[in-house]
């Protein structure tokens, strides 16, 4: 069990009437990047500010290497940093004057807290701004900062929640790479985002959470085949040939067919059949589609087979529990 | 706007690199947690360093004191005592320990305008002291509060007033009034944790500072006032706290005011300390 960074049991919070964590159960693995995954307000900061000894649950348990998070707050918080939604820096005070201040905190005397943060600005190439207020940085630049401040003390579990929200793909795509760094390192990383693409690249693991629940959890590759094996996307030459192609298509595939907003795309979902040897039959599913297109004289420009996306996957999965709720 | 120019350009020129990362993640021994006191004047270096990027906000230890102090001295002078520097003798302490309490409030507008901020959530994920970051906002209140009553003294020096005190006198009286202003702060920094908003915070500090501070023995001598008023006037630890202060200026020393505002010190520190670390480990 000790191989666990996180561990909760049904953790529960609610907010008045409102249930915004309900029954969560996470088991992440030390040594890998999580991810939580899910729309604005499904419970993602709600459960890390718990697990951050930020908010105290209303139920269930929680525990960060073993440690509980009501019990041993303190254990807990030697072990964890937090980079929050908004930035956990102070804006008034300089780059420098934020890193010496929190080296400071977490033991480092006059003299080493500043080498470290210095160290640590250059390392996140911010040490031309150092003196400056934060108030001036760039979101990016801020970004780095407040990971850097996170990772003074080289914790064994990061949190990040939503890191990436509101960053140019620049910046992204270096935060991305430092999350990177840091869990070669050894360092547990959860990450919540909204964005699939971001948990496809970074997590090992990701829960996706809707409504303060897990509505499915895995690697990405098992999420993306549990909700089917692929998707075909076909465009075509003429786009009054649609309808007729949609037809075949649905013949042939037996699945739903998604006329795009492009009049001569259309997007159908290959179900495979989940037997080990799923992806020979979908490559056979999608061949026997593009002979019936053929076939039915429809000129076909361009044909793809793809795994789904995990916007595919999350819409599918959301639109389920819509579904569930409506028939309760 | 040249800022902004500069910093934008080195924005651009951030290239990752792992090797460097790697560097700064592998720091060598962890350092000891610091002690209650460090964190404490971590904290409280945090304020002082807010007062140097944001000296505006010294304005209300400065300009508002001066007021007061004109105010009250030619308002009331010449009705009360006969002349103004007469009646400054008298008025002088009061109007500091007036001046320097309602200036306290300002701790809970600090509280509360940093706890919407996500830096106040990685101070309360540290493994320190918990009290410290509060601690840390009081002390450098306690600056702030010592350079109104240096502000105040020597508006009061200019106008005339002659303490008997002398330097020691004086000096002790407000070290007194910082003192008690230190752990009359922590009521507001409850307030600023309880309330919602910054203006709520404000409404609710001047409806307890109104009267604290007014129906006191800061203006008049209480034996003028109905009973029920001076019964009221008699309990408040304001007034207690002007007896000492004004004593200390004075040259003398008052005993059972003194005590009253050590009890009421160390009461208010307990039971309004005890609650604000109630609610900031909760929020």
């Amino acid at each position: 069990m000790s191989a666990l960074a996180i561990e909760t049991r049904g953790l529960v919070k609610a907010f008045g009437k409102t249930r915004a964590v309900d029954g969560i159960d996470l088991a992440v693995p030390a040594g890998t990047v999580y991810g939580v995954l899910g729309p604005n307000g499904a419970g993602k900061t709600t459960v890390v500010r718990m697990l951050a000894t930020l908010l105290r649950p209303d139920g269930g348990d929680a525990r960060v290497f073993g440690h509980d998070v009501l019990r041993e707050p303190d254990e807990v918080r030697q072990r964890v940093s937090l980079t929050g939604q908004y930035a956990s820096v102070d804006e008034d005070l300089t780059g420098l004057e934020n890193l010496i201040l929190l080296a400071r905190l977490v033991g480092y005397d006059k003299r080493a807290a500043r080498r470290r943060a210095e160290q640590l600005l250059a390392a996140f190439g911010l040490i031309d701004a150092a003196g400056k207020q934060v108030k001036h940085y760039s979101g990016g630049m801020r970004r780095r900062l407040d990971i850097g401040a996170s990772i003074l003390n080289t914790p064994k579990l990061l949190f990040l929640d939503e890191p990436t929200t509101g960053l140019d793909p620049r910046s992204r795509n270096q935060v991305w790479d430092i999350v990177r760094a840091v869990v070669s390192y050894g360092t547990t990383v959860l990450l919540t985002t909204q964005y699939l693409d971001e948990a496809d690249r970074l997590a090992s693991r990701i829960a996706v959470i809707d409504q303060g629940k897990v509505i499915a959890e895995g690697t990405p590759g098992e999420l993306k085949s549990s909700v089917g094996a692929g998707a075909v996307h076909v465009r075509l030459r003429d786009p009054g040939q649609r309808t007729e192609a949609e037809w075949v298509l649905s013949r042939c595939l037996g699945g739903h067919v998604v006329l795009e907003a492009d009049p001569v795309a259309l997007t159908a979902r290959v179900s495979g059949n989940g037997n080990g040897d799923t992806d020979r039959r979908t490559a056979e599913q999608a061949a026997a589609a593009l002979t019936a297109l053929a076939e039915a004289g429809i000129t076909v420009d361009d044909f793809s087979l793809g795994q789904p996306s995990l916007d595919e996957v999350f819409l599918a999965l959301t639109d389920r529990t819509v579904e569930e709720e409506t028939k309760a | 706007m040249s800022t902004a120019t500069t910093v934008e350009a080195q924005e651009a020129t951030y290239t990752f690199s792992p090797e460097t990362l790697q560097a700064v993640l592998a720091p060598g021994d962890a350092p000891r947690r610091p002690s209650w006191l460090s964190a404490s004047f971590t904290f409280g270096w945090r304020a002082m360093l807010k007062i140097k990027h944001v000296p505006e906000q010294l304005f209300d230890v400065t300009a508002f004191p001066i007021m007061m102090t004109l105010m009250f001295t030619y308002l009331f002078g010449g009705a009360l005592a006969g002349s103004t520097t007469e009646y400054l003798q008298f008025l002088l302490p009061g109007i500091m320990v007036m001046s320097v309490v309602m200036i306290t409030m300002y701790t809970g507008v600090a509280v509360n305008t940093d706890i919407v901020k996500g830096v106040f959530d990685r101070f309360r994920t540290l493994p320190i002291w918990r009290p410290s970051t509060m601690v840390g906002y009081l002390l450098g209140d306690a600056f702030r509060y010592t350079v109104a009553s240096l502000v105040i003294l020597g508006v009061g020096l200019i106008l005339g007033f002659r303490p008997e005190g002398g330097v020691v006198g004086v000096a002790a009286g407000i070290g007194v009034l910082v003192a008690f202003s230190f752990a009359f702060s922590w009521i507001w920094t409850m307030f600023g944790l309880l309330l919602r908003s910054e203006k709520s915070v404000m409404g609710v500090s001047m409806m307890v500072l109104f009267p604290l501070t007014f129906l006191s023995n800061v203006f008049v001598d209480p034996n003028t006032m109905p009973g029920w008023l001076q019964a009221f006037v008699d309990i408040n630890p304001i007034s207690h706290l002007v007896g000492a202060v004004r004593a200390l200026m004075d040259g003398g020393w008052d005993t059972t005011d003194m005590t009253w505002v050590l009890v009421s010190g160390v009461l208010i520190t307990v039971v309004f300390g005890a609650l604000t670390m109630r609610l900031y480990n909760r929020r």
